[in-house]
């Protein structure tokens, strides 16, 4: 048993205490500043094709192609992230570098003109938001209870993702009513980064997780760990040898096969558009869809993985994946079965994507937990991007529908594999009061 | 007064700056663009019930105030001369003389996109959405077929592609749909690649047209010669993008990468269909247009001006190389009607 400064559940207690109250300030307060780096990102994001073609006369041709190299870039960097907030012990002044150079990038839009400059802004701003990730991921590990450390990340990332769904929304707001107010939307967005920036600067702690487990060997975060000595060597410096320990492996490799059979939303709503036949542009209604749902069940889903388990529901969670798949690639469509796809989608990110950080978390040594939590974050990015290009293939060699199923049946092969891989993972943490895991 | 208290202020003072400059700047923005939208714009008007005849030029007109974007008219052999404005705004633009199409933007909180068919009056007869804005259009020469090639981005969570949608249709008559769905032939063989894009349409005929077909996997920026009764897109040569079919049929214009590096910069280049010879004109600048033939000796393409977004030029160079001049101030996606 281990115990905890805030948050401790009263012995006897048959849930975790539900009270929004008990969520720690700081989780919120990186939600919130989470919150307005989105709006800042997502609104120059949905209308730079606009202003590059419109504004600046430019064709996007060559957009894409650097926005998938960085894409590529920004999930190596968060390692560096990652390891830079554990070695220096200081994951918040990471974390001020990753969002104060995403700032910086909205200020130079501002004077920016022409195509080279606008995506060497962009690029950078992807670079920021590598640095950043884990360090901030780390935090909000450190700052919560381990007992309620799904439910911590479910609260950042409904906070995340409604940025991102206010950022377009205000955006096009403004050009609407100020029809070349591109410049306006800049000012906007760096508006929203210098709060978020300021917010994490002056009122989030300077959480020094390892300095702070060799005080306190019990602290809250500090995974206890059953037939392993209490006093682990939580001040131990950073050693990649901690970041390859047993368990964190078997985590990274169950994490890389199920995101090699996760081929991206794109190529879902491709399968539902081709069978349906939908006009094109409501493609973003259908991420709109799928972010209702995600947002709406990230803190639900959260909890639950506190109570049954992370590595269960993190596993588990891709049976909605297996859902969706099915859905959209059955022969026959129904708009109630694009609607199920959407809401499976959501259910899939809400299983999956705070839950693999806190798991990553609860299962690091703090001395590597950022770096832990960002190799498995760039695991799942990569093996996600290889599984969207070899799906591209699958797709023109079989066709919509065999592909899908393909897809499916393997997924439906790995995920009790997986799902066996990961068996006692959970009980890695006691579960207070709680289903035992 | 604590730290933590005073950071809590500091950080109020934070908010109320951003919100009073950023409130400050966005209310003097949207006077201002409501007073640019009121105010007359700075061109030369044909009178009210005069109507441009003849050879002529149709574009979009981009000087700024209340007539910005509208579509407009001026005689081929005065394209610096009074402008006959129709009541309609459009992105792109191409003509017949009897029949317009126009691509435009429906702004609002959710933006739309739209393809109008105008007949002489500049009165829409048809019109269908778009999956994303507009790129590039052109009818072709009997204008019984019109093209269009809008851009489709995703949501920006996965803004990984960038990628076209190319249509034809025959206006009044059927529809070709997406011409990526066409058989992409290399030498004869069939190929499929995933990443496959078309854009740019330019008609021979009714029936036979060029485009650009690319695959960045394969490496490979193709000029197709397309064909509508087999659905078959036949690769004819690499490099090229954007293709512009003379008036005689003779020689293909279009942009070519000239960048070594992984840049892109391009220039105009005609290519002899016969021959298959290739000459780089002298324009230095990015040119990123679909140029159109003013006559059989000169090329018209778009360029924006440095330091006033929006604002664009239409600029004429010979097609057998010479220096590039403004023929048009103010205007964009140039259509030449020869009557």
């Amino acid at each position: 048993m281990y115990i905890t400064l805030r948050d401790r559940p009263k012995a006897g207690q048959q849930s975790p205490p539900r009270t929004k109250g008990k969520v720690s300030s700081v989780v919120v307060t990186l939600g919130v500043v989470s919150l307005m780096t989105d709006i800042s990102s997502e609104a120059v994001a949905a209308i730079l094709p606009l202003y590059v073609t419109a504004a600046l006369g430019l064709t996007t041709i060559a957009y894409g192609f650097i926005d998938g190299l960085m894409q590529g870039a920004s999930a190596l960097v968060r390692i560096a992230g990652g390891w830079a907030a554990d070695r220096g012990d200081h994951p918040k002044w990471v974390a001020v570098v990753g969002y104060g150079l995403s700032m910086v990038t909205r200020a130079g839009l501002l004077i920016a003109s022409g195509f080279a400059a606008i995506t060497a802004l962009v690029a950078i701003d992807r670079v920021g938001k590598g640095i950043r990730t884990a360090p901030r991921d780390a935090m909000i590990t450190a700052a919560s209870d381990p007992a309620h450390l799904g439910r911590s990340f479910g609260v950042h990332r409904t906070l995340d993702t409604i940025g991102a769904a206010l950022g377009p929304l205000l955006a096009f707001v403004i050009l609407w009513a100020i029809p070349d107010g591109y410049t306006t939307v800049f000012v906007l967005s760096l508006g929203c980064a210098v709060i978020g920036f300021a917010l994490l600067a002056l009122l989030v702690p300077d959480v020094r997780p390892r300095r702070r487990a060799a005080a306190e060997p019990a602290e809250p975060g500090e995974p206890a760990e059953p037939g392993e000595p209490a006093e682990k060597p939580a001040g131990r410096p950073f050693s990649w040898r901690s970041v390859a320990e047993p368990r964190l492996r078997r985590l990274l490799i169950v994490s890389g096969v199920l995101g090699l059979l996760t081929i991206g939303d794109g190529f879902i709503y491709l399968a539902l558009q081709s069978r349906d036949g939908f006009a094109t542009q409501w493609f973003p209604l259908l991420y709109v869809g799928t972010n209702v749902a995600y947002l709406a069940l990230a803190i639900p889903v959260g909890r639950l993985a506190d109570r049954v388990g992370r590595a269960r529901v993190l596993v588990l969670g891709h049976l909605a994946l297996l859902a969706a798949y099915l859905c959209a690639g059955s022969a026959t469509g129904m708009a109630g079965l694009t609607v199920a796809t959407l809401v499976l989608l959501g259910v899939f990110y809400a299983a999956t994507d705070g839950v693999l950080a806190a798991l990553a978390g609860q299962l690091a040594d703090t001395s590597v937990r950022a770096a832990a939590i960002g190799t498995a974050q760039t695991v799942v990015a990569v093996t996600r991007m290889i599984a969207a290009a070899a799906f591209g293939v699958l797709w023109y060699g079989l066709g919509r529908s065999p592909a899908m199923l393909l897809v499916a049946a393997l997924l439906a092969v790995a995920v009790p594999v997986c799902f066996l891989a990961l068996r006692g993972l959970d009980s890695a943490r006691p579960v207070p009061g709680g289903v035992p895991a | 007064m604590t730290a933590r208290n005073r950071r809590v202020i500091g950080f109020a003072l934070v908010v109320l700056v951003v919100v009073v400059a950023a409130g400050g700047y966005g209310w003097s923005e949207y006077v201002r663009s409501r007073d640019a939208q009121t105010t007359a714009s700075d061109v030369d008007l044909v009178p009210a019930d005069v109507t441009v005849t003849g050879n002529r030029i149709v574009f979009r007109s981009t000087a700024p105030g209340d007539l910005y974007g509208r579509v407009a008219a001026v005689a081929a052999d005065d394209p610096g001369g009074p402008r006959e404005v129709a009541p309609i705004a459009c992105d792109r633009v191409d003509t017949t003389g009897d029949r317009t199409v126009c691509l435009r933007t429906d702004r609002g909180i959710v933006t739309t996109f739209e393809a109008s068919v105008l007949d002489a009056n500049w009165q829409p007869t048809q019109s269908w959405p778009l999956p994303g804005i507009p790129s590039r259009t052109r009818l072709s020469p009997d204008g019984s077929l019109v093209a269009t090639t809008s851009f489709v981005t995703g949501h920006s969570y996965m803004s990984t592609g960038f990628s076209t949608e190319t249509m034809i249709h025959e206006i009044g008559g059927r529809d070709y749909g997406n011409i990526e769905e066409f058989d992409l032939l290399v030498d004869g063989e069939k190929i499929a690649p995933v990443d496959r894009n078309m854009w740019g349409v330019t008609f021979a005929d009714d029936s036979t047209f060029y485009a650009t077909a690319q695959s960045r996997a394969l490496g490979h920026t193709w000029l197709v010669r397309g064909d509508l009764e087999t659905r078959t897109l036949s690769v004819v040569r690499d490099g090229v993008e954007c293709p512009s079919l003379s008036p005689d049929g003779s020689r293909i214009a279009f942009k070519k990468d000239v960048d070594d590096g992984p840049g892109v910069h391009w220039s105009i280049a005609v290519l002899d269909v016969a021959s298959g010879d290739e000459t780089v004109l002298d324009e230095q600048r990015n040119v990123d247009d679909q140029v159109e033939w003013l006559d059989d000796d000169t090329l018209l393409y778009g360029l924006p001006r440095d330091g006033e977004a929006g604002v664009s030029d239409v600029w004429a160079v010979p097609a057998t190389g010479g220096e590039p001049r403004v023929l048009i101030p103010q205007a964009w996606s140039p259509a030449v009607v020869r009557s």
